[in-house]
């Protein structure tokens, strides 16, 4: 903060910041887009849900195939986040770490997700295994449902939400190069124990952001659920879905009572996703700030 | 901890290239990497392209020239078009403001920016939906004027707005931190006026990241369902997006159709991403030359 005066004081004396009026103009536009935009929409929800009372609003979450949504989405998640999990850190590891042919291009093919219509990305796994599909035959002889059951469902999260954890942490783990972990490599450190001792500690702030809006995603799916669902109440129907149905049927407060829980969702995660970014933040610049003619200097300033 | 602080990694580039077989697990990150991408997306992906290849020329023809779906690619586009476009201003203006002045709650405002992240499209679609009805908050104010957004081609874009709102702040917002102010400082003693620096000095030192999150937004409007179905009105040549032509189809066991539409969404997709990487290749270099 002192630093930020200190430069924005100097910044006003060379003439490199703007007339206080058009300043605050700025600011002023800024800010109303973005209660516009943002604020009126989140504050919607919570309004919509409450219109009614309390009451309503309990009521509408205490039905038992809001229960069943909440159920199912904590499934897909808890499936879907920890195989990107694994997915993202040894993509990263990968990328981060070594030079290779064709490295540019495989980070492009962990993009692609982000690219692709979630719609387009659902309707990918019907043309596999739904009942026309490519083995979809097969999978009924053997009595095993994917398309409009859980495992469907499963698969199109994980496929909107594999890039997250991965584009998190390829620039960070690159931004810290390889010279701590060929240190620890060198004086003998396995390559597990260098992951963990080393790598882990460096990259966790990182990664609990990735993690988090990985998850964010992964339980707010909706085009890619959509198609491979099925729409099967108290059965296939995740939250959003089950937030779509209610509200088509006029439900309004239930709809939002719903929504508002992935609102309360969405609302903990940029939380969670700030402490992160400034915990982060702080831990590269104490490891920046540190001169490395002095690296004694680093008992003195080890942060906890 | 300890380890962290202990040696600090200044330039990792000479490293790196010395240390390419140093680090285990080349091997196996790798192999991991390209078995779980072929399985979950690149798979996947190739059924969509050779199920399209089974169809006539005429089949796929027909499904992805009828009237109504060259309706829905111009709305889809046109709308994703404005959206970027507004973003691609007030992006600008909310990165500069975040990065350049101080204001009472800007650490809120700063992680505000990435509720459209957070918040599930079908959530944001019925708010907004809510919103701009004509009993809405906002629509309530607009229907006296004759305006209304709601279940109309303009809601579309006001979703697409929300939804692709943070990717201009996000690629902006870390290039305007590290320009120079030096450069700055130089063209006001020059004599230049603000307005000059902003336009002469500024906006072509950031304008390969701008590209970037204008592509960005874009590329992520095209593809957006959930939160656009709830406001749109979904009218056939009026208010249908491309997405909901593939869902239309699939739900009228059309999955040839689906799958010709579905295939032209993801040519469009792959060239997005190209350009994309075109784009962030072009800021890198932009980058490196000024330092």
């Amino acid at each position: 903060m002192s630093a930020g005066s200190v430069r924005n004081k100097a910044a006003a004396r060379s003439g490199t910041t703007e007339a206080p009026w058009v300043r605050r103009l700025l600011i002023a536009l800024a800010l109303a887009f973005m209660v516009l935009f943002l604020l009126l929409p989140l504050a919607a929800v919570f309004a919509e849900a409450l219109r009614k009372g309390f009451g309503a609003y309990l009521d509408g979450l205490r039905e038992p195939e809001a229960w069943s949504a909440i159920r199912l989405t904590l499934l897909t998640a808890a499936i879907a986040v920890p195989l990107n999990l694994v997915f993202g850190v040894a993509a990263a590891w990968c990328i981060a770490k070594y030079e290779f042919k064709g490295k540019a291009f495989l980070t492009t093919l962990v993009d692609l997700p982000f690219s692709v219509s979630p719609v387009v990305a659902g309707l990918t796994y019907v043309l596999i295994f739904g009942a026309n599909g490519w083995i979809g035959p097969w999978l009924m002889a053997h009595d095993i449902k994917i398309i409009f059951a859980v495992p469907g469902i499963v698969l199109a999260t994980v496929f909107v939400t594999v890039p997250f954890i991965a584009r998190e942490l390829i620039p960070l783990m690159q931004a810290q190069g390889n010279d701590e972990e060929q240190a620890a490599i060198v004086l003998g450190a396995s390559g597990w124990q260098t992951f963990w001792h080393v790598t882990l500690p460096n990259i966790k702030w990182g990664l609990v952001y990735g993690v988090i809006l990985c998850n964010a995603r992964a339980m707010g799916e909706f085009g890619a659920v959509s198609v491979v669902s099925g729409h099967i109440r108290g059965q296939t129907n995740t939250m959003p879905l089950h937030v779509e149905i209610l509200y088509n049927e006029y439900q309004s407060v239930a709809a939002f009572a719903v929504a508002s829980l992935l609102a309360l969702l969405a609302l903990v995660t940029l939380v969670i996703k700030s402490v992160a970014e400034w915990r982060q933040e702080q831990q590269l610049r104490l490891a920046a700030d540190l001169p490395p003619e002095r690296p004694h200097a680093s008992a003195a300033g080890t942060p906890t | 901890m300890a380890a962290a602080i202990a040696a600090p990694a200044p330039a990792g580039r000479p490293a790196k290239r010395a240390s390419r077989r140093v680090l285990p697990g080349f091997g196996l990150t790798l192999g991991y990497t390209l078995f779980y991408l072929s399985v979950i997306v690149l798979i996947p992906l190739s059924a969509l392209v050779f199920t399209s290849f089974s169809l006539s020329w005429e089949q796929f023809w027909s499904a992805v020239a009828s009237p109504r779906v060259l309706a829905s690619y111009r709305l889809t586009f046109g709308a994703s078009f404005l959206a970027a476009l507004v973003n691609l201003v007030f992006g600008l203006l909310i990165a500069w403001v975040l990065v350049r002045y101080r204001f009472p709650g800007k650490r809120i405002v700063d992680a505000l920016v990435d509720l459209p992240f957070a918040l599930p499209t079908a959530v944001a679609g019925i708010a907004l939906t809510s919103l701009l009805a004509d009993n809405g908050w906002v629509g309530s104010l607009l229907a006296p004027l004759g305006i209304h957004l709601a279940f109309k081609p303009a809601g579309i874009v006001v979703a697409l707005i929300f939804i692709s709102l943070p990717f201009v702040v996000r690629t902006v917002q870390p290039v305007l931190e590290d320009t120079e102010r030096e450069l700055e400082e130089a063209a006001t003693s020059l004599g230049a006026t603000r307005w000059q620096v902003f336009t002469k000095v500024l906006l072509p030192s950031i304008a390969p990241a701008l590209l970037t999150g204008f592509a960005m937004a874009f590329a992520r409007a095209v593809g957006e369902y959930g939160s656009v179905i709830f406001i749109a009105g979904n009218m056939p040549m009026v208010s249908e997006i491309t997405p909901l032509i593939i869902i239309g189809k699939l739900e009228q066991y059309d999955t040839a159709g689906a799958t010709a539409v579905a295939v032209v969404m993801l040519v469009m997709s792959f060239a997005l991403l190209l350009l994309i990487n075109a784009l962030q290749a072009w800021q890198r270099r932009r980058a490196g030359a000024q330092t």
